[in-house]
């Protein structure tokens, strides 16, 4: 499932129908939960779904996933960074996963860099602090909470109207 | 972001975050530049909430760097070719 594209500095994809989930260091145990909880939910409602994550994070979602049912291409964190810095690749929505200061740069950073749609999924014992500390316009996806994924899914549910 | 790895770096802060960075070249540094998100310097994308500051001192360049599992990092690289590079595209502070 790890994909061909990454590294291809020619291909300029057609990501109209596909979603960028965004991960960090998956430190918190219902990040995977939650990737694959929105990921699902997107795939229902026919967009495509693309990870960016760090090696331990991929593979985390790899396995979790290993059919591919939820999950179309999975990518390398910086490589993804590089392709939509130089606007070779470019996606309408854009999910990014946080729970520490490292997750509100890649949040501003995406917002900064995309054109579509940024929501941050805020979650770990900080995710107040950390929600606070993102002062761009979006729509939050915050949820205090590190084990028990249920507050989490319950403010994905409360964001996200897709029918699925 | 490319790989910090390849660049002879030195760290001045270390795990700190991206508002820390920020007022430690404040404090410490008069030659400042803002940046947006994604500028390169070498084959790094610079990760960040704008703005995003960034000094140069002599030939040596001041930068945040961050990491997805270690936070960011503030270092610096001295290189005189990237130093002008960096000063002829960016308003001084």
């Amino acid at each position: 499932m790890e994909n061909s594209e990454t590294g291809n500095n020619n291909e300029k994809a057609d990501k109209a129908d596909k979603a960028l989930l965004v991960l960090g260091c998956p430190q918190v145990p219902i990040q995977t939960t939650a990737v694959l909880y929105i990921a699902g939910r997107l795939k229902k409602a026919g967009i495509g779904t693309v990870i960016a994550g760090t090696p331990a994070a991929r593979l985390l979602i790899k396995y979790g996933d290993i059919d591919g049912h939820y999950i179309d291409e999975i990518k390398d964190l910086d490589t993804v960074i590089d392709q939509v810095a130089e606007k070779k690749e470019s996606y309408p929505t854009c999910f990014v996963f946080i729970h520490n200061d490292a997750g509100v740069s890649y949040a501003a950073t995406m917002h900064s860099l995309l054109d579509g749609v940024v929501y941050p999924v805020i979650f770990g014992s900080d995710a107040e602090k950390m929600s606070d500390m993102i002062d761009f316009e979006c729509e939050k996806i915050t949820a205090v909470a590190a084990h028990n994924p249920k507050p989490l899914i319950s403010a994905i549910n409360r964001v996200l109207k897709w029918d699925a | 972001m490319g790989c910090l790895d390849k660049l002879p770096y030195e760290i001045i802060l270390r795990q700190t975050s991206f508002a820390e960075c920020r007022e430690y070249l404040k404090k410490n540094f008069k030659e400042l530049y803002t940046v947006a998100p994604g500028y390169k310097i070498f084959d790094v994308h610079i990760i960040g909430v704008p703005p995003i500051s960034l000094a140069i001192e002599g030939n040596t360049i001041i930068f945040p760097f961050t990491k997805p599992c270690h936070g960011t990092f503030l270092v610096s690289v001295e290189d005189e070719e990237e130093a002008t590079r960096i000063r002829k595209e960016n308003f001084k502070k």
